[in-house]
């Protein structure tokens, strides 16, 4: 008796406690009861294909920073040989991670291997013939150089996305290749603003024109060819109200400042009150780019935007911690810029592999076909649990509430997310949940019909049945295990569901019920027959 | 009540029968896959897909006149979801360019079409656009995950029963997951991840069944010791064939108010699981005893000399019983 009575207290207790924070806040939720926030804190999430939102899978397209790698090695190195005196006839990439000089005088071959010492850290070198040199990045670093332009990605697009003010967006990488971003953004309405923002690489460059404006790329060139450190970029032309033309404009290669040497951009009004963003450098940044228009008072600058000029104004006078980007730019598209340049440049350009906008009814669709699947099979398995087992049936049915209740607490403790195939989920587990009742109750009538008694019989039947239901749930966890390994997003609510559904099961089916017949047994004291 | 009670069916006596049945079922599937191939959802072919409300529900063939100038025969158009939703699928194979960021430049173009076709209001609730690349991932990771699974349901059984159970019940499972995908080609169900994932828990589930039955056997052998490998199986099949139909049932009930409440996005789930359990439930009965006397050469041998460990309580610490390699030969339709 006392045994019974610390039992049926500990069901209790679970129920109660299962029941607060699982089941409470979404009725507080639903009628608006006002809660404690602690209660509320902890609540099971509805996933994107509930609530609505965007799904964006992005690839980060790492050639990107592999080249931009290689080319500033292959620059390096033009630097350093012309310091010493080198000349050779060309220095070309050949694939994002290779570059190849051409041309090394004879005589100078010992010097130009001094020169290249500082690019065999990163990369192989090969001699061809005629002074060739074949510089290739070395795999590891390849590979370390990927990992980081994934990395740096989501990092900036993480930036990017609570600039936006999303509330609970997801970001994370995935794919067997390493190189693919998945952004989760719920509510998410704008979805071209979002989308335009996250791609957007935002690459800011401030360089040096030497030549230009053109009207044509080939005006510029000097001997047919662009000159060695120099590139010849596109942008618009035109002030205030005129149509834009594309003009082109010659640059110095490296940039005087970039992106990185950004603390802030914010939107502002150009001199002729046009919409344009403001930016400040870092300190850093600043002292380059000092240094820089003190010495180019009177030329132009060229302020460049993922590889496109937007202006190119005159410098004035030494510049040092502020500037403007001007062009011609919308209001919302100052925003956007602002949004971006202060969260950073992208290291490498990105695509869309998948997209995904799941609209606020539809989601509500579901939500609604969901539950109403949930009460349809509750209903059955009541059903014909009551009509199969009779008062029995009532204990596998009071076994399952407990089964649910727990489930949902389970989940609202862990913060899991519901989604679509985890109701799914739900929906089984009802009809798994009550399998190991049911098992329970065959081997209970099996015993009964050997003439035990009916309290003999009900412990042989839990006792028997325990390993055997054990097993079936360690089989069908593991086999969960791999589903939540395969999945993304909806997949893995339905994993997650069913791992915590089996696992509440495990408890209700053996504790739960077999406390209710003992409380059921209990009053009586011969114990004759049992519905079952 | 009880139903199957005191049954004594010889379901060893049939094996043959059933797995000549199986594999007509498994290769008719495989014969619609060839012919016909897989429909493949989005996820794994790439494409475009569309949900649009309308104020007044056109008719399908309008809403296909409106796409034809656009995408000719290619377009899929469904009613999606409650007819008092108003709802319509338009399924595209064209995604927009990867590059460029202008990857729903063919929803656009559906968007377009359905709103210049006279066709009252219109407001597209959800899209769905995958590229051609996500697919081959996916692919290796599901077929992956569900070798794994497989692998690791296999290690517990030989684990805590002996080798050759585990054979039977894994064979048994991916039998279930062929006649499943047999199923599915047949009735022309897309392969979408939600039905990938209801193939997972199919393997997962379609197990338990075999367990219950593999628990008896090894409770059997010890109360058997005069009778055949053969008679002990029968036996243990026919005592659990009343809560095999059941569990099967209840889970089957679950199922199918998915299948009938779930909405448009689960049906393809709830049908898979439906078969899953059914076809989980006959494998269990015909397929998964009959392996084990299959692997054990067709010759089971008086019990009482390889009486494994005994079910219930005692088996975490009962020795396992050393696999005898030579056996007398005997047929194997004992009981």
């Amino acid at each position: 008796m006392q045994n019974l009575r610390w039992k049926v207290v500990t069901a209790v207790v679970v129920l109660v406690v299962f029941t607060a924070v699982g089941v409470y806040p979404i009725v507080a939720n639903r009628y608006g009861i006002t809660t404690p926030s602690w209660l509320m804190d902890r609540q099971i999430k509805l996933g994107l294909d509930l609530k609505g939102g965007v799904h964006l899978v992005l690839r980060v397209q790492t050639d990107d920073a592999l080249r931009t790698d290689t080319e500033g090695e292959s620059e390096r190195l033009r630097e350093s040989l012309r310091s010493k005196g080198i000349t050779v006839s060309a220095i070309n990439m050949v694939s994002p991670t290779e570059f190849r000089v051409e041309g090394v005088p004879q005589d100078k071959d010992a010097a130009f291997r001094e020169a290249a010492i500082e690019a065999d850290t990163n990369f192989s070198r090969a001699s061809g013939v005629g002074g060739t040199y074949t510089f290739t990045m070395k795999p590891n670093v390849q590979i370390a150089l990927r990992e980081e332009a994934v990395d740096q990605a989501r990092q900036t697009i993480e930036r990017r996305v609570d600039e936006l003010g999303v509330t609970e967006p997801s970001i994370a990488e995935q794919g067997s290749a390493g190189d693919q971003i998945l952004v989760q953004l719920p509510g998410v309405t704008d979805v071209n603003r979002a989308k335009e923002i996250i791609r957007s690489t935002g690459l800011l460059e401030l360089k040096i024109v030497e030549k230009g404006p053109a009207a044509s790329r080939e005006s510029l060139l000097e001997a047919g060819a662009v000159p060695q450190g120099m590139e010849i970029l596109p942008g618009t032309s035109g002030g205030l109200g005129e149509p834009g033309t594309t003009v082109y404009y010659m640059v110095k290669r490296v940039a005087a400042v970039n992106g990185n040497d950004l603390r802030s951009a914010r939107p502002s009004l150009d001199e002729n009150g046009r919409p344009a963003v403001a930016f400040t450098l870092s300190n850093d940044g600043a002292r380059k780019f000092g240094r820089v228009t003190g010495e180019n008072i009177g030329r132009q600058l060229a302020i460049v935007l993922d590889g496109r000029v937007q202006s190119a104004p005159e410098i004035q006078g030494r510049i040092t911690t502020d500037g403007r980007i001007s062009g011609s730019f919308t209001q919302e598209e100052v925003q956007n810029l602002s949004v971006i340049l202060r969260s950073g440049a992208l290291p490498a350009s990105l695509t869309y592999l998948e997209e995904r906008t799941i609209g606020p009814s539809l989601g509500a669709d579901s939500i609604r076909s969901g539950v109403l699947a949930s009460i349809a099979g509750l209903l059955l398995i009541i059903a014909f649990m009551l009509i199969y087992y009779k008062l029995s049936g009532l204990n596998a049915i009071i076994a399952l509430a407990f089964n649910l209740i727990i489930l949902l607490g389970l989940m609202a403790y862990i913060g899991a997310v519901m989604t679509l195939p985890g109701i799914a989920g739900f929906v089984l587990t009802m009809g798994i949940g009550v399998d190991s009742n049911v098992l329970i109750f065959e081997r209970i009538k099996e015993e009964l019909a050997a003439q035990r008694g009916v309290r003999a019989s009900i412990n042989a039947g839990f006792s028997r049945v325990f390993w055997t239901l054990l097993d079936t749930h360690v089989a069908a966890l593991i086999s969960a295990a791999f589903l939540f390994q395969f999945g993304t997003g909806p997949i893995r609510g339905f994993a997650v569901t069913l791992t915590l559904g089996l696992i509440s099961n495990l408890f209700t089916a053996i504790f739960v019920s077999k406390t209710l017949f003992e409380l059921a047994l209990s009053r009586r004291h011969q114990v004759a027959s049992l519905s079952i | 009540m009880h139903i199957f009670q005191n049954t004594h069916f010889d379901f060893l006596r049939w094996r043959w029968y059933a797995i000549a049945f199986s594999w007509a079922i498994i290769l008719a599937g495989l014969g619609v896959i060839l012919t016909k191939g897989i429909p493949l959802g989005i996820e794994f072919a790439g494409g475009t897909v569309v949900i649009s409300q309308f104020d007044q529900m056109p008719s399908i063939q309008q809403v296909r006149t409106a796409l034809d100038r656009s995408f000719g025969q290619a377009a899929v158009v469904q009613a999606y979801g409650d007819p008092s939703l108003r709802q319509v699928m338009v399924r595209v194979p064209e995604v927009g360019a990867e590059s460029g960021g202008s990857l729903s430049a063919a929803a656009e173009k559906v968007e377009a079409a359905l709103r210049s076709a006279n066709l009252g209001n219109v407001k597209t609730v959800g899209t769905e656009i995958v590229g051609p690349a996500v697919g081959k991932d996916l692919t290796t990771k599901g077929i992956q995950a569900t070798i794994l699974s497989l692998i690791g349901i296999l290690a517990y059984i030989a684990f805590r029963y002996q080798f050759s159970f585990a054979v039977g019940a894994v064979v048994a499972t991916l039998h279930d997951l062929l006649v499943t995908l047999a199923f599915l080609a047949f009735f022309r169900y897309d392969l979408t991840l939600n039905v990938i994932a209801a193939i997972l828990a199919v393997t997962g589930y379609s197990t338990n069944d075999t367990i219950v039955i593999f628990d008896r056997v090894r409770e059997n052998l010890r109360a058997m010791r005069r009778d055949s490998l053969g008679a002990v199986i029968n036996t243990a099949i026919n005592q659990t064939l009343g809560r095999t139909i059941i569990t099967a049932g209840t889970t089957l009930l679950a199922a199918i108010a998915l299948f009938l409440f779930g909405g448009e996005v689960l049906r393809g789930f709830a049908f898979t699981m439906i078969i899953g359990v059914i076809t989980g439930t006959y494998s269990s009965v015909f397929v998964a005893a009959a392996i084990v006397t299959i692997w054990r050469g067709k010759a089971p041998t008086r019990a009482a000399t390889r009486a494994p460990a005994v079910a219930g309580d005692t088996v975490a610490s009962a020795p396992q019983q050393p696999a005898r390699k030579s056996k007398p030969p005997r047929k194997a339709r004992a009981s």
